[in-house]
């Protein structure tokens, strides 16, 4: 691997008292996508909301492209190339998709430029380009998840952060999204962090894999790998029985510390 | 033919009040907040004007005093969520919608101090004038009002709808995470709202100055407005505009045709009926709020 594109080092995160992020390294390296697996309470959005300047880390690094951008603003994140996906899509419920997406551009000015990355995102979801009039909020569930990608989109990023796409989506959309991710990363060379609790789709789009566990990173190693990893196997994926596998987890946590 | 005449003065102050309405529902949009001073910005406004056009004061020509004192409102507007309310982030909403009770005593206070506690009037090339449409005698301010709100109210919505400030507007106002996320600067952002504010409170000052006489104490007329956004629909534009205007035209003909003791009350009556059989505004926009 060349030289990463976005290295993190150390980071802590704070919700008040409570620490989210105890040291996390992780490296991305362009054109590639990176997965962070992880439990509820894992700290995996933390993370992503630290990279995008939403939250600040107390201590450690994040450089992207050359240039340290821990503390930066949100909107100076943005500018420079890092746009996050949240999870549960939200997008902007009263305003058609057409705004939401002019939204997604909103640190672009040029109108040629804004206008082409409209027709790519149709173009990779036409179902959005078929309701372009139509209020967001009134959109199906996959329908949000497309334009909040489709939105991440338009900023032109050169890494998206897409905080578990698949939530609450049927496993027949979380396929067509995650093949449109593939192609994105394919056609476009788009940099992604996926993060996920959907271990399996996760691990078979991606390069590398994170585990994420109560703020550490536990585990990480080529997407193949992980995917056929005992441990693996038998947190994420469910291929033990539900004693074994709390049994497992504690033994787990106990050596990891 | 009375009735027509009482329907435009009527729609006249309705104007007024869903101006001030429009300020409420502009600064809860963009800040969850409600701003009880609202009512007296306009006030303010009022009296700036007056302080710029009266001869008594400073004197400078109508057409120049407009446009200078709106400028001062809507700096004013930006500076006090700049160095006001800013500092309140984080704070729950209650603490905010009580400073900004405070900090409309305040504004009543320095402008009794400015400008004493007499009534005042605007001197506004449109007073005493009047307009005949077919049998109709029309007071020319009161035609002035309307117009004036219309082009606002046109340019309003072709601001919010077509610039990307006015997109931003309504994207920090609906989902606030995601505007951070979208790399809006929310906080400025929410500085050109409060501008904004400002500046449609200064409107309202201006007409309701050249329609009658103005005293400190005008802005508590702020419940009356803000008794209209919620009539309308509190977080809704037009919602506020319709209930300013349901709000003016029910207060001449109540008058009229009510005794004077209960004809005051009727506004608020219908605010209660509203608030029972549609608790979220006669144009509420419920969908906003799913969180």
């Amino acid at each position: 691997m060349s030289e990463p594109i976005l290295k993190i080092r150390n980071i802590e995160t704070f919700y008040g008292p409570i620490m989210a992020i105890r040291g996390v390294s992780l490296d991305v390296g362009e054109g590639q996508i990176v997965s962070i697996l992880g439990a509820n309470g894992a700290g995996k959005t933390t993370l992503l909301k630290t990279v995008s300047g939403v939250m600040d880390p107390e201590k450690g690094t994040i450089a992207f492209d050359g240039e340290n951008i821990h503390g930066w603003e949100p909107h100076n994140v943005v500018r420079k190339g890092i746009i996050h996906v949240p999870e549960g899509r939200e997008v902007f419920p009263l305003l058609t998709v057409d705004e939401n997406l002019s939204l997604g551009a909103y640190t672009l000015v040029d109108k040629m430029q804004i206008e082409r990355d409209r027709d790519m995102v149709f173009s990779y979801f036409p179902a959005l380009g078929e309701r372009r009039a139509q209020e967001a909020g009134t959109l199906s569930g996959g329908q949000q998840q497309m334009l909040a990608i489709g939105r991440g989109l338009m900023a032109n990023p050169l890494i998206m952060l897409l905080d578990e796409p698949s939530l609450g989506l049927s496993p027949i959309l979380v396929k067509e999204i995650f093949g449109i991710l593939g192609r994105l990363n394919e056609e476009r060379g788009m940099t992604m962090i996926l993060v996920e609790q959907n271990a399996h789709a996760a691990l078979a789009l991606a390069h590398h894999g994170y585990v994420l566990e109560l703020g550490r990173i536990v585990m990480d190693d080529a997407a193949d790998v992980l995917l056929n990893s005992e441990d693996i196997r038998s947190f994420y994926l469910g291929m033990k029985d539900e004693g074994a596998r709390e049994n497992r987890r504690w033994k787990r946590k106990k050596t990891w510390r | 033919m009375d009735n027509a005449q009482l329907l435009v003065s009527g729609l006249a102050n309705g104007c007024v009040y869903g101006l001030i309405a429009l300020g409420f529902v502009l600064v809860y949009k963009a800040t969850e907040a409600i701003n009880f001073a609202q009512g007296d910005l306009m006030m303010l406004g009022a009296f700036v004007t007056i302080g710029l056009a009266n001869t008594h004061y400073m004197g400078l020509p109508f057409w120049i005093a407009l446009p200078v004192s709106l400028g001062i409102m809507g700096a004013l507007g930006y500076l006090i969520d700049r160095l006001i309310i800013r500092r309140m982030f984080g704070e729950s909403q209650v603490a905010v919608m009580i400073l900004t009770i405070a900090m409309g005593f305040v504004i009543r206070f320095v402008a009794g101090l400015i400008w004493g506690h007499e009534p005042h009037t605007l001197e506004s090339p449109f007073a005493g004038r009047d307009v005949r449409i077919g049998g109709l005698v029309l007071g020319m301010e009161d035609v002035a009002v309307i117009v004036v709100t219309l082009l606002l109210t046109w340019c309003l919505y072709v601001f919010f709808r077509r610039t990307r400030l006015g997109l931003a507007m309504q994207g920090a106002s609906q989902n606030q995470l995601a505007a951070y996320y979208m790399g809006i600067p929310v906080k400025r952002v929410q500085g050109n709202v409060w501008a904004l504010a400002g500046v449609a409170a200064g409107i309202a000052g201006i007409l309701f100055a050249v329609r009658g006489s103005v005293d400190p104490s005008t802005g508590l007329m702020g419940i009356k407005a803000f008794a209209a956004a919620v009539i309308g629909g509190f977080g809704s534009l037009p919602g506020a505009l319709a209930g300013g205007l349901i709000v003016g035209v029910i207060e001449p003909f109540a008058s009229r045709y009510i005794a004077a003791g209960y004809s005051q009350v009727v506004p608020y009556a219908l605010l209660l009926v509203v608030l029972i059989f549609r608790p979220n505004g006669l144009f509420s926009q419920v969908r906003a709020k799913k969180v």
